[in-house]
């Protein structure tokens, strides 16, 4: 079990050191992020809210850290397709479970560096100091992570399920999900139908907790266990989904179909 | 209950296996058995069934109706014992390209839970002759060496069944019998079972001990090579193969 799991994280590793692609997703577009919304708060600070919108920042970085994890997962399998190797992964005595570990490991890795030099960059360029809340931070850490690993299992299940006709869903799913979360905004922007979809998110609980915590230094434990709870259902339900897809998809013969298109 | 290693009758046993894919059955009924150390050529057209059979007997597809046995255990209920003792490699599959050769076996390995690891890489590479190109991207490799890479991961567990689907397809035929004699060193030395899908009758007639003919998902044609040109009245097992797949002749077995 140890050595397969091993040998997955060790493929999805070197597919990071020897791709300029998956390293510049890990680092490049989320430093170009924290470019943008740093300047623009830094504009918005001088002519409006003067320390008031700091948190965009905030969001910038835990935004990436949902990101990242559920790009790690489907990026991982999607590669393997992508590079017809699909079938030998799916030949060897590799169970379900230890390649969603795997993925997911990748995912802890990808987010924490990713979400570590974004914070330390918005410390340096924009004096945003993440890092000062501490302890508090870890709870929204975990659960965008978990959320992440959630979709990461629908997107995943989609995908190889539909082939190429899905693979738009892996970064187009995250981007169904911002608007939804509340990442840059409070959730009482949002119109009231979409709000009550919008409380159904882990992550708008997450964002609302984080902008709390960020004024206030403290974290709210009802926004906590809801995320916690949330969490809970979408991960299982994500498991269900992947488990139940894949046989859905040997019994039609599209996993064959997929690994030799 | 899985029968003993070792006293084995059958490598693979395919009883009424049948898959249907909505209307059309890819395959139909088969029935044949493998015994251990023979190579076995799995032939047919385009479509005729072949590659359905070995994503079957590998676990890739879940069988509509039938039983099939591998090594005694039951696919799909006991695959993760069954992938650990069997292998596969297929012209139309490949290795990340962006990973060197030696990276990509050293993966497969761990998949496999290989020991000494490093050292039955290097015993493989030099085989197959593909020492030079191991540290190389796999992506840099000629169709003939990626073909040799696929084969060392294909032996890296030393697998009881092989499967192999149009191994040699698109090799030079220096390639191609480079690749022939390796596995038939391999098959004589470790008394590996080999099912062998091909469209190349000379080569078939070279390597298999026995075939099995599909055409539309059923056996038409099964045998020794020899036998089955035998049956059929023809010139070659090129002959063979035309007929069968023009008219879907059935070639009965001797009485």
């Amino acid at each position: 079990m140890i050595s397969r799991i091993g040998a997955l994280l060790l493929r999805y590793l070197y597919l990071y050191r020897r791709s300029t692609a998956r390293l510049m997703g890990v680092l490049f577009w989320p430093v170009m992020d924290l470019l943008v919304w740093g300047f623009l708060t830094s504009y918005l600070e001088k002519i409006a809210a003067p320390r008031g919108v700091t948190f965009l920042l905030g969001a910038v970085i835990f935004w990436d850290i949902f990101y990242s994890a559920q790009q790690a997962i489907t990026l991982s399998i999607t590669e393997d397709i992508w590079a017809r190797n699909i079938l030998n992964v799916f030949v060897a005595p590799v169970r379900t479970w230890e390649l969603l570990v795997a993925t997911s490991l990748i995912g802890v890795l990808r987010a924490t560096v990713s979400a570590g030099v974004l914070a330390i960059l918005a410390r340096l360029f924009y004096g945003f100091p993440l890092f000062a809340i501490g302890l508090p931070l870890l709870p929204f850490y975990f659960s965008l992570l978990l959320f992440g690993w959630a979709m990461g299992m629908f997107t995943m299940a989609l995908v190889l399920r539909f082939g190429q006709a899905a693979e738009a869903l892996i970064w187009g799913i995250p981007f169904l999900i911002q608007p939804l979360s509340a990442v840059f905004y409070p959730v009482s922007v949002l119109p009231a139908w979409l709000r009550a979809i919008s409380l159904l998110l882990p992550s708008t609980h997450v964002f609302e907790g984080m902008r709390s915590a960020l004024s206030t230094g403290r974290v709210s434990a009802g926004v906590l266990a809801a995320a916690v709870g949330l969490n809970a259902i979408y991960l299982a339900a994500g498991g269900a989904f992947f488990g139940w897809m894949l046989g859905r998809v040997r019994e039609k013969g599209y996993l064959a179909r997929l690994g030799m298109d | 209950m899985p029968e003993t290693p070792g006293r084995l009758d059958a490598a693979i046993s395919v009883t009424g296996l049948t898959k249907q894919f909505g209307d059309v059955a890819a395959v139909d009924g088969l029935s044949f058995s493998v015994a251990p150390g023979e190579i076995f050529g799995l032939l047919g057209a385009n479509g005729a069934g072949k590659t359905t059979t070995i994503q079957l007997l590998l676990g890739l597809t879940t069988p509509t109706a039938g039983d099939v046995r591998v090594l005694g255990l039951r696919m799909p209920s006991d695959r993760l014992a069954i992938l650990q003792r069997v292998n596969f490699s297929s012209a139309y599959i490949s290795l990340p390209s962006n990973l060197t050769v030696r990276q990509n076996l050293r993966v497969f390995a761990g998949l496999y839970s290989v020991r000494n690891a490093p050292a039955k890489i290097d015993g493989l590479l030099e085989l197959f002759e593909v020492s030079d190109s191991a540290n190389k991207a796999t992506g840099a490799l000629s169709s003939g060496q990626l073909t040799r890479v696929n084969l060392c991961k294909a032996f890296l567990n030393d697998p009881e069944v092989l499967f192999l689907d149009e191994p040699t397809a698109s090799l030079d035929p220096d390639i191609a019998d480079k690749v022939r004699t390796a596995l038939q060193k391999l098959q004589r030395e470790r008394g590996v079972t080999i099912v062998y899908s091909s469209h190349n009758m000379r080569e078939v007639e070279v390597l298999c001990d026995r075939v099995l003919f599909l055409a539309h998902g059923r056996a038409v044609a099964e045998g020794t090579p020899r036998d089955v040109l035998a049956r059929s009245k023809s010139d070659s097992l090129e002959d063979v193969f035309i007929a069968i797949a023009r008219d879907g002749n059935t070639i009965e077995p001797r009485a």
